[in-house]
């Protein structure tokens, strides 16, 4: 079935001949289409050939070229294999691409963020301002010769560390003693952000009425958080409301970017391993999967039969706590503190004790490599899976359902609450957990298998509602699924080599690119990565499932109470390390 | 009925209140501690625990599976006359591989032959920045540096960590890493006498 997905039929060239040519670049696959065409290209894309999910936008600095390329990545909802297709522009300023926001919605945020980080400007973007970075921010950092504060070297390893061993510490090159450097004649105690009349110009704006003559009412802007404990660590959300009902509503974020794709740029393939932990870091497990593979793609190189194994092991039991911990978090949102979540926590930690036995860490695990894992399971550890899969898991999962499901103020508080229907839910590029509960079944493990999951009998999770109630039940469907897989997985797994490649921590990358992606608890997780053969990615890009996701909190909060407002994102199940990057 | 489901919910906590007594109670009759015990912390992380699950620290600790890592440390052999032999010859694979770039080796040359000396002159670690991912360890390929299982280490300062600070007996890392020590100390044997061999089979061929 696999393979019969996997044939691309799609000649976009031979479609649009002169408007549309097949990317001819050594280890590069897809289209380029010329700038201007770009709309009506991307309209047969969706309309013609069935791409509906844009799942990835980003952009590309070759800066040797003096080119600026954007990248998109289409794929179809019943599955198969995507479409790649690209643009390129002059690279000098204003570099200006037409936006897909009206073909797909889910283009708004990513394109923002290459907006924000390489300078490309969206003609046709309604709100293209900066999304990651600050409002007074001068620059687009992820341009190839941009630099950061401290800017030692190109690349690492950086020469200064070994032999001689001279360092200096970046806290010391800086007066203040902190990483940070502003602008000249920068004026802490004068800084106006002026950019922040454009959030709330974005916002939908209001009139007042009198409601029977006398009475004045007003819609007013209520800021949420960065500093809210609802909001799943620093992400601001300004809100207009009109009474309680949420009429208008925009998501500030990047309070936590730390820019991970430079970073990444700047490390060796080997060296981001344990920075893509960092990214969600409920599930390091899922992130160091998508990335390996990703790279592996690019390696041409094969995974060790044990180590597929292990892998879907350990990325499975990752999802069971994700979930577990979205359902306990979920209860703290709706204002059921601490009971449930503890519940929740606990099966969690047992599953965290096998993280931290196999790959010595409990969140931050850097467990996978190219090619294989890093160490074998120990056999007491395998037992250990064995008890908690087969025997208290599941016994645990029907305890919380008991224990929830049928509870009256849960159902009261969930039951009916319209979280996104399916068409929207495609639109803005929503994948996860969240489109499956508007009744979409897409799940990357079946749409487009990657690993060994073409072997397993599972269900793919979907429910049809798409009310919050729905998205809440999804997550225990979906740890049943997954316990199924890892029964299989557990039954199946050969004794053998766990990698398939001797150790070496200078891998050697042919040039070319690849987007790779997994089915992550949280949604699509891809990788972008460009390689030029040098030991370092050329670009390295992640596609978040939280980031992307959130694009559709506007359109799921509209009409609601602000009270309800928390447990809908609660669904989207945001993390900020993996949505701020 | 409305308000069964509440009674549901209700029934599971008291059945979760009612198993951490049940639970003393039943290891109180056995004639075994459950609390500040390595036999009690053991059993409430496992797949059988039941009633209350928290592991009072520092009272108490859970017991940490010997893959654990922590910051680095260096291993040293500990000589015939108290002399600390360092396994480390500064060839700077660690400072290369790691991610956050934490690591800075001083390697010095001999001054009469000119040659590197194989240990290191100074050896840095910038505990503050180190992101306790391993990969010294993993890609260290004399066993010199390996990960350590001390935890608590909070400091109000900066915390560079230099060679007096780092290198630790190899007694120690046998404490933490039993398994792991036995099978490189196998690999090493089997090493040196796959060498003798070799030396001997060289030393008599000329005679055959």
């Amino acid at each position: 079935m696999a393979t019969a997905l996997q044939t691309s039929t799609v000649d976009l060239a031979a479609r649009f001949p002169n408007k549309a040519a097949a990317d001819t670049r050594p280890g590069f696959t897809g289209f380029i289409v010329n700038k201007e065409n770009l709309i009506e290209v991307a309209t047969a894309v969706r309309d013609e050939f069935g791409y509906d999910l844009l799942t990835a936008v980003t952009a590309v600095d070759y800066i040797a070229e003096n080119k600026m390329e954007v990248v998109y990545h289409a794929y179809k909802t019943t599955g198969g294999p995507g479409l790649t297709f690209k643009v390129q522009a002059e690279r000098v300023d204003p570099i200006e691409v037409p936006s897909l926001i009206n073909i797909w919605a889910g283009a708004d945020f990513q394109e923002r963020e290459a907006w924000d980080l390489y300078g490309i400007k969206f003609t046709g973007h309604p709100d293209l301002r900066r999304i990651l970075m600050w409002e007074g921010y001068e620059g687009h950092p992820l341009r190839k010769d941009w630099k950061e504060p401290f800017f030692e070297e190109e690349v690492k390893p950086f020469k200064s560390r070994w032999p001689e061993g001279k360092h200096t510490f970046a806290e010391q090159k800086n007066p203040y003693r902190d990483n940070l450097n502003f602008p000249k004649d920068f004026d802490p105690e004068n800084f106006v952000v002026e950019k922040e009349e454009d959030l709330y110009a974005s916002l939908e704006r209001h009139t007042t009425k009198d409601i029977e003559g006398n009475m004045k009412t007003d819609h007013i802007v209520v800021n949420m958080g960065p500093h809210h404990p609802s909001t799943h660590g620093v992400l601001r959300v300004a809100v207009t409301l009109d009474g309680e009902t949420i009429i208008g509503l925009k998501p500030v974020m990047g309070y936590l970017h730390r820019n991970h794709d430079k970073i990444g740029e700047r490390n060796t393939y080997l060296q981001n391993i344990p920075y893509t932990d960092r990214l969600d870091y409920f599930n390091s497990m899922s992130n160091n999967f998508g990335y390996v593979t990703t790279v592996e793609k690019l390696m041409k190189i094969p995974v060790a039969e044990r180590a597929e194994y292990i892998r879907v092991i350990m990325a499975e039991l990752s999802r069971v706590q994700n979930h577990l911990i979205f359902i306990g978090m979920l209860m703290n949102d709706l204002g059921t503190m601490y009971t449930p979540s503890l519940y929740a926590f606990e099966e969690r930690e047992l599953i965290l004790d096998i993280f931290e036995a196999v790959s010595g860490a409990r969140m931050m695990c850097n467990y996978y490599r190219f090619g294989g894992v890093v160490r074998d399971i120990p056999d007491d550890v395998l037992q250990k899976i064995k008890d908690l899969v087969l025997e208290r898991i599941p016994a645990k999962t029907d305890e919380m359902e008991r224990f929830l499901n049928e509870n009256e103020i849960l159902v009261a508080r969930l039951k009916g609450i319209h979280v996104l229907n399916a068409e929207d839910a495609i639109k803005f590029s929503v994948t996860g957990p969240v489109l499956r509960a508007s009744g979409v079944p897409y799940d990357i493990r079946r749409a487009d298998p990657y690993s060994i999951y073409d072997r397993f009998d599972f269900d793919v999770a979907v429910r049809h509602n798409g009310d919050m109630m729905d998205n809440y039940l999804i997550r225990f469907d979906e740890i049943r699924q997954s316990l199924r897989i890892l029964e299989q997985a557990i039954k199946q797994m050969p004794q053998g080599p766990i990698n398939s490649q001797k150790p070496a921590y200078q891998v050697r990358v042919p040039a070319g690119e690849a987007y790779g992606r997994i089915e992550s608890p949280k949604g699509e997780l891809g990788f972008y990565l460009v390689s030029n053969g040098k030991p370092n990615p050329y670009r390295y890009h992640v596609r978040p499932a939280s980031f992307v996701n959130l694009t559709a909190v506007e359109t799921m909060c509209k009409g609601a109470k602000i009270a309800d407002f928390v447990a809908l994102l609660a669904m989207l199940d945001i993390v900020m390390g993996e949505l701020d990057r | 009925m409305y308000g069964k489901g509440l009674l549901k919910s209700l029934k599971v906590t008291w059945d979760r209140f009612w198993d951490t007594y049940t639970e003393d109670i039943s290891w109180m009759l056995r004639g075994k501690k459950r609390y500040n015990t390595v036999e009690g912390v053991a059993h409430r992380s496992s797949k059988n625990t039941r009633g209350i699950f928290t592991v009072q620290y520092p009272e108490e600790q859970l017991i940490q599976p010997e893959e654990s890592r922590f910051i680095p440390f260096l291993v040293f052999n500990e000589g015939a006359d108290g002399k600390k032999e360092v396994l480390c010859t500064s060839c700077g694979i660690c400072a290369k591989v790691c991610p956050p770039q934490c690591i800075w080796i001083v390697r010095s040359n001999d001054p009469v032959t000119g040659r590197p000396v194989p240990e290191p002159t100074e050896f840095y670690i910038d505990a503050d920045i180190c992101m306790n991912c391993g990969f010294c360890a993993e890609y260290c390929p004399f066993d010199a540096i390996k990960m350590d299982h001390d935890f608590a280490i909070a400091s109000y300062g900066r915390n560079i960590y230099n060679m007096q600070k780092l290198l630790k007996p190899s007694s120690y890392y046998e404490s933490i890493r039993p398994q792991n020590f036995k099978i490189e100390e196998e690999a090493r044997k089997a090493k040196e006498a796959a060498k003798a061999a070799k030396a001997e089979a060289a030393a008599s061929a000329p005679a055959a």
